[in-house]
């Protein structure tokens, strides 16, 4: 009998603590992969269930994981994290900075921090899993902005630094969201923000408007940036514009309003202007079309005729935070050099169902896309049908690669974050 | 027997403490909607404050007034729609900015100003939504838009 029960208590410590074998340095991929769905031949491990309200991501060579936070912490801005067993989840996790925000890129040896109005660096000590305190001012002056507010920023490697300065408004109309407000003409706002600025990476103490110079305009906001190290260009992909059928109901009925604009993918050469609040981008007719603020009626394209175009058109709303050029060995070849976008999911397709709430990949061959988008990592949500952005339990929001090859993608619900990996 | 006992608890123990992770990943962030407040929303269909609210805030507010996490704030339980009458026509008619905590998560954002809505489409779309999405509070006349606006 005794051995019985003994064998029934050896099955189930067995089995309780399989989940959380940590000592032979192997990564297990959970059976679920998290809950999300990958191609064939990919799996992933749940780094962390819970670092706060995520935004952007950040991994050391050393496998330190730093994820950004909208909001604090136990009062910090940053969630570090550290696996000290190998089996790629993390056993530590604490909080530095005071800095809230969503920009957060490791460069020379410190942790880049984009606040909503500044970017500073905190610097890294050798072998501490936090950076110290000490945090130095890079570029300020940026606006105080209560929308598309965040400031991702991107390093070329050649000593400068590109942060995105959304546009705080969704097409410069007079009266900020107002049904009948015409635009502004020119935008004003073009002149401080609604583009990407140019700034030294190692100078302290930049102000935007003087020591940072405008790189290109246009852009209504492009929290998804980077830099591609095959052909030297920066890329982003931008929020397009909401509201169509809210304001010009008799131009736009609510499902054009949830199609339209297309989120468009940039090639960002210097000088380069985007078009926007003036034009957007229609994916049906594929052109840049003169906004209805601006006395367009959804096909003449006028003044935007000598705007700069997308390289690639994604569906309407579905929230591009993230954007990722993969440069590593793990994946196989047709991944290398490609894109990977994380979809942060929509809220203004309503009342027609939200979209978006997964990663997807893009192929490139030099400069341009060699093929369409794919989704790549799906399920994120945990509900098939996304009425209200609240029903879906995870967001995908940041993005990664970390030094053996794995992509890490953050959520910004929970802070929860994935690392895919393929064998 | 004291050895039955042991193991019983032991084995009671380890299956809790091997569910328990399950269960708290499991649990709704979203508040529960009690019934005597589900059959009063279903009254509020045919309310014509549901119109206005669907031409002019169920783009940010969504469709069950859930707001947008990060965004938009949340118009269910919450004394921002459900208290002082006074301060949310002035919200509606005059918008607001600056940062607001609505049931303990933080919002930094703008709500334009809605003046160009008459006052009864005021009265009837703040009723609907006190009325609303689990919400069972008190109407909002007319004259109570008018007060507002005058001062």
């Amino acid at each position: 009998m005794k051995n019985w029960l003994f064998l029934i208590l050896t099955i189930v410590v067995f089995s309780c603590g399989k989940k959380d074998e940590t000592t032979n340095n192997q990564l297990v991929s959970d059976p679920d992969n998290g809950g999300i769905t990958l191609p064939e031949g990919f799996s992933a491990l749940v780094v962390a269930e819970e670092t706060g309200r995520g935004r952007h991501i950040a991994v050391n060579t050393n496998g330190d994981i730093y994820v950004s936070l909208r909001d604090h912490s136990e009062n910090k801005g940053i969630a570090c994290l550290r696996d000290t067993t190998g089996n790629g989840r993390a056993d530590i996790i604490k909080y530095a900075g005071e800095h809230t925000g969503t920009g957060i890129k490791l460069h020379k040896g410190f942790l880049y921090f984009g606040s909503d109005t500044a970017v500073v660096r905190y610097p890294l000590q050798a072998d501490e899993l936090l950076p110290a305190n000490n945090w130095e001012m890079i570029a300020r002056g940026f606006p105080q902005e209560r929308q598309h507010e965040a400031k991702p920023m991107e390093f070329d490697g050649q000593g400068n630094m590109y942060v995105t300065v959304g546009a705080p408004a969704n097409a410069c109309m007079e009266q900020m969201r107002t049904k009948g407000s015409p635009g502004m003409d020119p935008c004003p706002i073009l002149e401080y923000a609604g583009g990407i600025w140019k700034f030294k990476d190692d100078v302290l103490n930049q102000y935007q408007l003087t020591d940072g110079e405008r790189y290109a305009t246009g852009i209504r906001h492009a929290v998804a940036n980077s830099w591609n190290k095959q052909v030297n260009e920066l890329y982003v992909v931008q929020h397009g514009r909401d509201q169509l059928s809210q304001f010009f109901p008799e131009m736009f009925d609510d499902q054009q309003n949830a199609e339209l604009p297309a989120e468009e993918f940039f090639l960002v050469t210097e000088g380069a202007d985007f078009g926007w609040p003036y034009c957007y981008y229609d994916p049906f007719q594929e052109k840049k079309v003169l906004a209805p603020e601006y006395g367009g009626d959804g096909i003449i394209s006028e003044r935007c005729e000598n705007k700069t175009d997308p390289i690639m058109a994604f569906p309407g709303h579905i929230g591009p935070n993230d954007l990722l050029f993969y440069t590593g060995d793990m994946f196989p070849e047709k991944y290398h050099n490609g894109a990977f976008i994380a979809l942060h999911g929509s809220w203004n397709r309503a009342p027609e169902p939200q979209s978006g709430y997964f990663v997807v990949f893009v192929p490139f061959d030099g400069a341009y896309p060699s093929g369409d988008w794919e989704i790549f990592a799906d399920g994120f949500a945990g509900v098939e049908t996304i009425s209200s952005t609240r029903d879906a339990e995870y967001r995908p929001c940041g993005l990664t690669q970390g030094p053996d090859g794995s992509l890490y993608v953050v959520d910004s619900n929970k802070g929860k974050v994935w690392r895919i990996m393929y064998s | 027997m004291k050895f039955y006992s042991i193991f019983f608890i032991l084995l009671v123990f380890l299956l809790s403490a091997c569910g328990g992770r399950n269960q708290s990943s499991q649990q709704q962030t979203q508040p529960q909607t009690p019934v005597a407040s589900a059959e009063k929303s279903a009254e509020m269909a045919n309310h014509p404050g549901k119109k206005v609210y669907q031409s002019f805030c169920l783009a940010c507010h969504m469709a069950d007034g859930t707001g947008v996490p990060g965004m938009h704030p949340p118009l269910i339980q919450t004394d921002w729609v459900t208290g002082d009458k006074e301060r949310l026509i002035d919200i509606t008619l005059n918008g607001m900015s600056g940062k607001i905590e609505v049931n303990g998560e933080t919002y930094n954002s703008i709500m334009p100003p809605h003046s160009h809505l008459s006052d009864k489409q005021i009265a009837d779309v703040l009723t609907y939504i006190r009325k609303s999405f689990g919400n069972d509070a008190s109407e909002i006349t007319v004259t109570e838009v008018q007060k507002v606006r005058n001062k």
